[in-house]
């Protein structure tokens, strides 16, 4: 199949290679257009958290091909855990207003959460998927779901089943001034934070030769396994990684929101899974610019009164989608088994 | 009887055909060579509708089956164009009347807007043949898929046997011989004689073919336990059961032994004299090209270098150089 | 032990031939003994300390229910091996269609029988409607986009005040009666056991025979290489179609069962969960084994449902001080959810996998004909 003569290269590469900056710019204006600028701050917002959950169930789907939808519990978990340290520990009750107090936080809670929570990830898969890997495929999907089952009742069991509130990391009150809008600093600082994980996430996959090790073994896990990588290891890093990132974005999601419950995992876990699948599952730019869609859809349907129909829509958008472009937004990581 | 004109095809920059005309005589066995590489298989598979050609056209019995597809950009215009007055009023009750009394209207014009998508979907992929009349007169073709081709009477084996392995051997040529098979979802709820009677010849016919490639006694072994060689057998018996006018074989005897060989090269003889199916094989053991065909047909690069009988390929200088020129062994 | 059991298989070797034969008239009559002994077998101890036949017979019918549901999944997933996450949202149609046309909330009154049919309908039509656009998907996509079906339909359902009374469900909805003859009723629960396993033998002969048919054969060739599939002249996009058509339209019916035992509808009956948990009866029972998933969906069902809300009565028997302390009912769905979690890694093929594919998985058999 392979072949003979080559024909001259595609035209103009700088044209493709500015095509999609070039569409996400005009889609950012035309969002900041329509929704004006606080919607517009907060389905960037949301955005960042479904992206970063996004990449955890991406990174799992691309490495062993396996929906893990235990990911959105980690998420949910995640929260909980940050809400504990939290409340608990440092023993605050409502929005901190003291900058050192602050700091603190920032520095006890979020180190503390992505920890536990990529322990917890990489427990899960070492426990519930590991001993099935050369199983039937669908054998450790319904692992992942006794596992999403578990996490979820172990939560309800603790903290029971109803809404938990959260202290919230910076007042809400504290905003920048623009034009005749607000801009809360809270929302600056996911958007920061989120960024700034998915900024490292990139280069450590795309420059360690532990990321390296990570995006062959998605392509072939046989041929890098012959080249001497230690594919066990691979994908317990990448639990690590994505439950790490889950857990950051619990910790977001306490702080922004000011509360959580034991059933945000499934719901947010399945819109942040359709982000991955939306931007061409596999493929982490692809997750996190799926994330901001789906919010932007989100918070599109509720500025003009269709909030609760906002999960429809975006469903409705993913199957379309994928009629026409079946490989998601960026194209599809994993490799063709055709 | 299968005639292909200028057939090429390119993955990205990479021709992997190039404009190749060929034609099969009835009743003949033909076999096309080639260095690795050469295109052999991709061919095959734009024979096969796996592929679409990017130019050129195959013909079966005078009859042109594949072409390139044409106008496949205004296809997507298709789908929508029933849903567009849907959405227009979609987006005109709900956002423009807005509140109660537009949501009932917007609601049920978004479920027409998506009925009137998915219907048109689904008579895109399910294609029935007024449907694809309707599209040639906007300009779109669509190639013939495979299914569409074993209709047309071709039936193919794979270079790497692709065999159902968790099913026995009589299934495997059962499903073989799905077209000619003729019982629906009903029939196959309430059993009426006809589908009993059609089934029974069905299996009878099966077991028949096994035994014609040998295979008799082992109509209950599951694919997967066959030997390597039996395996190969099987998957000629399943193309053969769909009674095709054109049998075309990815290397049928690679990986066998000398005796095994022999006896495939036997089969494929009976193939063509017993049955009266044509044959077109592509091969890389030169004994069983040179023993067996009676027209041999040369690429390199996607290219045709030389057609003609054995004893003609055996001595053309270019094929001798596209040979050793590579390295690989020559024709004996 | 084992000496008895062959001796008892040799006894019934004729009886099981003629059966095999006979498999609809096999399937009838094992399915009514079955019903038969269950009931009986609630009268005995321990199973009636734990609640009265009645209220066993009622579970009984709610197990045979997940049990065909679970076969009609089993066709999309074990014979087509379609992945298919958005099961309830068929379920969900045919229960809706029936409570539309058979309750106070719209003042009209359609016997149930033929609804039974039309439910069916529905759900082919939408299984259909749903296999159009995600046939051209490979795999896990088509997952995805079946289990965003399964969330549009609940919302929609909840979101339509105006049609189907939002959250709040279709309640009072109309039992099925047979006029002068018998009238099924909410503190009766035997006539909706019988029309439950009258339903299941139907179903499951229906099954088997399509499992048999030519179009059950090139759901085989689907589920083992597409490519050569479509290289056998099977037209996939068609036979795809009808696998989901299939499915839909049983848990069409099934949901019009359902709904009527309920007599009430609401969205929250059809989220997710109810898919994700048929799906984990079919894994669980044996993906493609038909006897295999309708068995382990009715074991899971009440393991579920009757046995881990038993569990305190359980421990008290075995009397270990420490555990006497724990409330189990408080983790039951922990404990669920471990029981998933081991059964799977114990057995990846299921409890009853199908009899090739177990084969598939053991090792190469040499030396019966001798590999060359």
């Amino acid at each position: 199949m392979a072949a003979a003569s080559v024909t001259s290269p595609s035209p103009s590469r700088l044209v493709g290679s500015l095509r999609l900056p070039a569409t996400i710019l005009i889609f950012l204006s035309l969002a900041f257009g329509v929704l004006g600028i606080d919607q517009f701050v907060n389905a960037m917002t949301l955005g960042a958290i479904y992206a970063l959950v996004a990449l955890g169930y991406t990174m799992v789907y691309g490495i062993i091909e396996l929906i893990n939808f235990a990911h959105g519990d980690v998420f949910m978990v995640g929260s909980f855990v940050a809400m504990f340290i939290s409340k608990s520990l440092l023993g605050n009750t409502g929005g901190i207003s003291d900058i050192p107090l602050l700091l603190l936080n920032v520095i006890v809670v979020f180190p503390l959460t992505i920890g536990c929570m990529a322990l917890v990830g990489a427990l899960i898969e070492r426990l519930a998927y590991r001993p099935l890997r050369r199983a039937p495929k669908l054998a450790p999907l319904i692992t992942a779901i006794g596992v999403s089952f578990i996490l979820q009742n172990i939560i309800q069991f603790f903290f029971g089943s109803t809404i938990i509130t959260v202290p919230q990391l910076v007042p809400i009150e504290w905003a920048f001034q623009v034009g005749g809008a607000r801009i809360p600093l809270l929302n600056l600082f996911v958007i920061a934070t989120s960024i700034i994980l998915m900024a490292g996430l990139q280069i450590f996959v795309s420059r360690t030769r532990t990321g390296r090790a990570m995006r062959t073994t998605s392509m072939d896990r046989d041929a890098s396994s012959l080249m001497g990588v230690d594919i066990n290891r691979t994908i317990m890093i990448t639990f690590l990684i994505g439950s790490g990132l889950a857990g950051a974005a619990g910790v977001i999601h306490g702080f922004y929101y000011g509360n959580t419950n034991s059933s945000l995992g499934f719901a947010s876990g399945l819109k942040a899974f359709t982000a991955a699948v939306l931007g061409g599952i596999g493929n982490t730019a692809g997750a996190a610019l799926g994330g901001f869609l789906i919010a932007f859809v989100e918070v599109g349907a509720a500025a003009f009164g269709y909030g609760r129909w906002g999960g429809a829509i975006v469903f409705s958008l993913l199957v379309i989608f994928l009629v026409f472009r079946p490989t998601g937004l960026l194209g599809s990581h994993t490799g063709d088994r055709a | 009887m299968l005639k292909a004109r200028g057939v090429t095809r390119k993955f990205g920059g990479l021709v992997a055909v190039n404009g190749v005309d060929f034609e099969i005589p009835r009743g003949s066995i033909s076999a096309i060579i080639g260095p690795n590489g050469a295109g052999k298989t991709t061919f095959f598979n734009v024979i096969a509708g796996i592929y679409a050609p990017t130019s050129g056209t195959i013909e079966l019995d005078g009859k042109p089956l594949i072409s390139p597809p044409t106008g496949s950009g205004r296809e997507p215009i298709l789908l929508i164009l029933p849903t567009i007055p849907f959405i227009a009023l979609a987006i005109y009750s709900l956002l423009v009347v807005g509140g109660d009394t537009g949501l009932v209207e917007g609601v049920a014009s978004v479920a027409a807007a998506l009925l009137g998508f998915v219907g048109a979907l689904l008579l895109n992929i399910v294609r029935p043949a007024w449907y694809n009349r309707l599209i040639k007169r906007i300009g779109v073709t669509r190639p013939a898929r495979p299914n569409d081709m074993v209709v047309a009477g071709l039936a193919r084996t794979f270079q790497n046997i692709r065999l159902y392995k968790s099913l026995t051997t009589l299934e495997n040529i059962l499903i073989g011989m799905h077209v000619h098979l003729h019982s629906s979802l009903l029939g196959a709820l309430f059993i009426p004689r006809s589908v009993r009677e059609e089934e029974a010849a069905a299996e009878q016919r099966a077991r028949e073919l096994l035994a014609f490639v040998d295979l008799a006694g082992m109509e209950n072994e599951l694919a997967a336990n066959l030997p390597y060689g039996k395996q190969r057998l099987l998957e000629i018996a399943r193309a053969i059961a769909s009674r095709p006018k054109l049998l075309l074989l990815d290397e049928p005897a690679a990986g066998m032994n000398p005796k095994e060989t022999e006896e495939m090269t036997a089969l494929i003889r009976r193939i063509r004299d017993e049955l009266g199916i044509t044959v077109l094989l592509i091969e890389h053991d030169m004994r069983v090209v040179m023993g067996i065909s009676d027209h041999i047909t040369v690429l390199d690069h996607g290219e045709k270098i030389a057609e003609g009988l054995p004893k003609e390929i055996r001595t053309n200088p270019k094929v001798i150089e596209a040979y050793l020129g590579r390295g690989a062994a020559a024709g004996h | 032990m084992s000496g008895v059991i062959a001796a008892l298989n040799a006894q019934f070797a004729p009886v099981r031939a003629y059966f095999r034969l006979h498999r609809s008239l096999g399937i009838l009559v094992g399915v009514l003994l079955l019903s038969i002994a269950l009931p009986l077998i609630t009268r005995v101890p321990p199973f009636d300390g734990i609640q009265s036949t009645n209220a066993w017979v009622n579970a009984f019918t709610n197990a045979a229910i997940y049990a065909m549901l679970a076969m009609g999944l089993n066709v999309v997933i074990g014979f087509a091996g379609l992945l298919d996450l958005g099961y309830a949202a068929f379920f969900a149609l045919g229960g809706y269609t029936y409570a539309f046309v058979a309750a106070p909330f719209t003042g009209i009154h359609l016997p149930f029988w033929p609804m039974l049919l039309a439910g069916g309908m529905v759900g082919a039509i939408f299984g259909i409607l749903l296999g159009a656009p995600t046939l051209r998907l490979r795999g896990d996509y088509l997952a995805i986009v079946t289990l965003g079906f399964g969330e549009i339909v609940p919302i929609t359902l909840q979101n339509s005040d105006r049609f189907t009374n939002g959250v709040n469900g279709i309640g009072g909805i109309d039992k099925p009666n047979i006029p002068g003859l018998l009238q099924f009723t909410l503190i009766n629960p035997w006539p909706m056991y019988g029309l439950v396993i009258a339903l299941f033998t139907l179903i499951m002969v229906m099954i088997f025979r399509l499992q048999d048919s030519r179009l059950g054969r090139t759901w085989d060739a689907i589920r083992e290489d597409e490519l050569a599939a479509e290289s056998s002249g099977v037209n996939i996009v068609i036979a795809k179609l009808q696998a989901f058509a299939v499915g839909a339209s049983i848990a069409g019916i099934i949901g019009v069962v359902s709904v009527a035992k309920l007599t009430i509808v609401t969205p929250e009956q059809f989220r997710f969960s109810v898919s994700i948990s048929v799906l984990a009866a079919v894994v669980l029972g044996g993906m493609g084994n038909t006897i295999g998933v309708a068995t382990g969906a009715f074991i899971i069902y009440l393991f579920q449902s009757i046995l881990l809300k038993q569990l305190n009565v359980l421990v008290e028997n075995f009397n270990i001080p420490v555990l006497n302390q724990i409330n189990f009912l408080d983790f039951q769905y922990v404990l669920y959810g471990i029981v998933l979690v081991l059964m799977m890694l114990k057995r990846p093929q299921g409890i009853f996998p199908v009899r090739r594919r177990m084969r598939e998985f053991a090792p190469l058999k040499i030396g019966k004909r001798g590999l060359k």
